[in-house]
């Protein structure tokens, strides 16, 4: 962007100061200066967009922990989540968004990356031209319909393996299962970019001293992909922190402190999905609580897009 | 391996390569192995999604049709059909429907469907799915002549026609998706409106007027930050803004409707206009991008003023681009679930959403709803709904690429 800008500008007062006829002399245009306004507008709406964000979570998280019957330190260090009898202990609902979002990472890493590297490192043009695609299918697919294939699929299939005692019905394993099936093509689209973007001249030297294509990949490929390699990573935690449909269709309805995985409980998205879509009144305690996890979960991804988007951007630096 | 080879040791090395291309011919299998488990994970989905809509059911008719007549209902005239029709529902119902549209005046069909739907009542008491249907068939009809005598099995596809164009309804049986998919037209329609000409004019004044100036690079890295927000928090954000504090314009009440509050389609659409904005600023940005600066300089050139330059070159050239963005936005606000049901969709809504100010239920909504009940019956309809969603953004996706391939043509 920045080097189209530059090339742009210089051509607009390229004419430089030589005498024109007085028809074709700079004049004041309305229009264009209506038009620009609205422009302007329009882009600065996003920021508008990011305050209204913060505005809305902060202010009313804020009435939340005014409320003498609140405290910061509860809400951050208290096991139990049960706002019926004034309850706000917020790791019942960290914990099990934690658990479910490391094991989408765990089912999600070590595949997106293998068909990343398969994808650049070994398949033939044909091959990749049939395979993205697919891969692409993966990632348009609405998430609730991921919820009706962990609760349909998955869960009776983790049933059936590890017998019906172990594995609830809802359960914090399949909802993390399944959305590591949905952040795989993310996963694997930034790692096959981060390692297209490794120069050809290193995979050439590494075959000239005598390496495998194993070895090449292995050693010498993903190293230097590392970090967009670690960014997807970071992108893919923030995707299945905030992911919604999947965790409140098939992880279960109750904010229980477990760390059993076939065990049901109820992440923060799942909750405040959960009693907003309920009948809600405003002002009350509940609906202030639910803009503080809001604010929780916020900060969270905000961080975790901020710290990936560097990486990437180093990344860049490195080899442009 | 890594270590560079020393001299007078090649012996070794060479002894070593068999080993390591074995190594590489496994580790090139176990690659190919994890694209395969996303492939089959996609395959599994689809076959999920498929087994449920099509299958078997047992229906069994609560009246049987042979007590109603001697010779079969499908013979039989149109006035017998209406003696039939009076004599076995309540004479208040008999009315109603006669108040709805005279009788003399119903084709004999209308009156046979009546007859079907109000007097022989016919309902589904088993269902299964595709896979059991198929190879355990003698299994499923010992079952169901144990368990209900007087039902028939046949062959059903959930999704059809008729479940298109019926409403909303507490029987499966019954139930379809026309107000759902109305609604979710209602609403995409909406964030459209809104979301396209936003998007794209904040692109061009990213991409074209804003110099490099600390404002325009605030700007760039919030959108980035604003595509990574959970789409959730836009449900809160929508919840705080358009349907509390908006409540007056957005409920219509303003414009003198009365009966709602601010959970409707138009809260619903303003919502997913700014999750999908930054997805449309950073796809048109990119499209702009690309429009060659011979270009721009040509027009530039020539004297034609900014606005010309961006209207009459850099937009026609940028269109395809553009709307393959716009509609990669759009099939994700139709997908989307979470903020709808922050922002309120109802679940049981039976008529069809009228203006931007009603009351609404989405198709993924729906889903939502169906999937999280019990019974067997109204997972295979949430199957069917999917495969309308998953139709609908087929062929949106489609129709994208036409488009971008006809327009791509007329430019270049």
């Amino acid at each position: 962007m920045e080097n189209t800008a530059a090339a742009h500008a210089p051509s607009l007062d390229a004419g430089g100061p030589a005498p024109l006829p007085m028809v074709l002399r700079r004049r004041l245009r309305i229009g264009e200066g209506i038009i620009q306004t609205f422009l302007f507008f329009a882009g600065a709406l996003s920021i508008v967009t990011t305050i209204g964000i913060v505005f809305v979570l902060g202010s009313e998280s804020l009435l939340f922990f005014r409320d003498p019957r609140v405290g910061l330190v509860e809400f951050l260090t208290g096991t139990r989540w049960q706002p019926t009898i004034l309850e706000f202990g917020i790791l019942p609902l960290t914990s099990s968004t934690l658990i479910t979002s490391t094991i989408a990472l765990v089912v999600s890493l070590p595949l997106g990356l293998g068909a990343a590297i398969y994808l650049s490192e070994y398949a033939s043009q044909r091959a990749r031209s049939v395979l993205k695609p697919i891969l692409e299918i993966l990632a348009g697919i609405p998430t609730v319909v991921y919820g009706y294939f962990a609760l349909t699929f998955m869960t009776p299939g983790l049933r059936s393996i590890f017998g019906a005692e172990t594995v609830q019905i809802y359960n914090m394993a399949s909802g993390g299962i399944v959305m590591g099936i949905m952040i795989l093509p993310l996963i694997s689209s930034m790692s096959e970019d981060a390692l297209n973007a490794v120069p050809r001249s290193l995979r050439e030297a590494a075959y000239a001293v005598g390496a495998t294509r194993l070895e090449t990949a292995l050693r010498v490929v993903v190293p230097a992909a590392l970090s967009g390699i670690v960014a997807a990573f970071i992108v893919g935690m923030s995707r299945a922190l905030g992911e919604t449909m999947i965790v409140l269709i098939s992880v279960g309805a109750g904010p229980d402190l477990t760390l059993n995985p076939f065990r049901g409980a109820e992440t923060i998205t799942g909750h405040i999905a959960r009693i907003s879509g309920g009948d809600l009144s405003y002002n009350s305690l509940d609906y202030n609580s639910l803009f503080a996890l809001g604010l929780v979960l916020f900060l969270i991804t905000l961080t975790l897009n901020f710290v990936s988007r560097r990486i990437v951007s180093r990344l860049r630096e490195v080899y442009e | 391996m890594t270590s560079p080879i020393p001299g007078g040791v090649t012996e070794r090395y060479r002894t070593d390569v068999p080993a390591r291309r074995r190594r590489g011919r496994i580790m090139q299998g176990v690659f190919l192995i994890s694209m395969v488990v996303a492939l089959g994970a996609l395959a599994a989905l689809g076959y999920t999604v498929f087994k449920e809509t099509f299958g078997l059911v047992a229906i069994e008719d609560t009246l049987e049709p042979g007590e109603l007549s001697v010779s079969p209902l499908e013979k039989i005239s149109h006035d017998e059909l209406v003696a039939i029709l009076q004599s076995h529902v309540s004479p208040a119902v008999f009315r109603r429907l006669d108040g709805e549209r005279p009788f003399a005046e119903r084709s004999r069909q209308d009156v046979y469907d009546i007859v079907i739907d109000r007097v022989v009542e016919p309902e589904v008491v088993g269902s299964w799915p595709l896979n059991e249907a198929l190879f355990q068939r003698s299994a499923i009809e010992t079952e169901t002549a144990h368990d209900h005598p007087q039902a028939r099995l046949q062959w059903k596809s959930w999704v059809g026609a008729e479940f298109l164009a019926r409403p909303m309804s507490s029987d499966p049986a019954r139930a379809g998706v026309r107000t759902a998919l109305l609604g979710s037209l209602w609403m995409i329609a909406i964030t459209l409106v809104v979301a396209f000409p936003l998007g794209v004019a904040s692109a061009i004044y990213l991409e074209e007027y804003a110099t490099r100036s600390r404002m325009s690079r605030l700007i760039q890295t919030n959108i980035d930050n604003l595509a990574g927000v959970p789409s959730i928090i836009y449900g809160m954000l929508g919840l705080a803004v358009f349907v509390r504090v908006l409540g007056p314009l957005t409920s219509g009440a303003a414009f003198g409707i009365t009966d709602t509050n601010g959970r409707t389609v138009l809260s619903a659409g303003l919502t997913m206009a700014l999750l999908i904005l930054p997805v449309i600023i950073i796809n048109a940005q990119e499209a702009i991008r690309a429009v060659p600066s011979s270009l721009l300089e040509a027009a530039y050139g020539l004297g034609a003023t900014k606005w010309q330059t961006v209207w009459g070159h850099v937009l026609p050239y940028a269109l395809p681009g553009i709307l393959t963005g716009t509609i990669l936005a759009m099939s994700r606000a139709i997908g989307e679930t979470a903020p709808l049901i922050v922002v309120g969709a109802s679940t049981y809504i039976v008529a069809d959403p009228s203006g931007p100010f009603s009351k609404f239920t989405a198709l993924p909504i729906q889903i939502y709803n169906w999937t999280s009940r019990p019974q067997d019956l109204f997972r295979d309809i949430a199957a069917a709904a999917i495969v309308v969603l998953l139709a609908t953004l087929l062929s949106i996706n489609a129709a994208a690429i036409l488009l971008r391939d006809r327009f791509s043509r007329r430019v270049q």
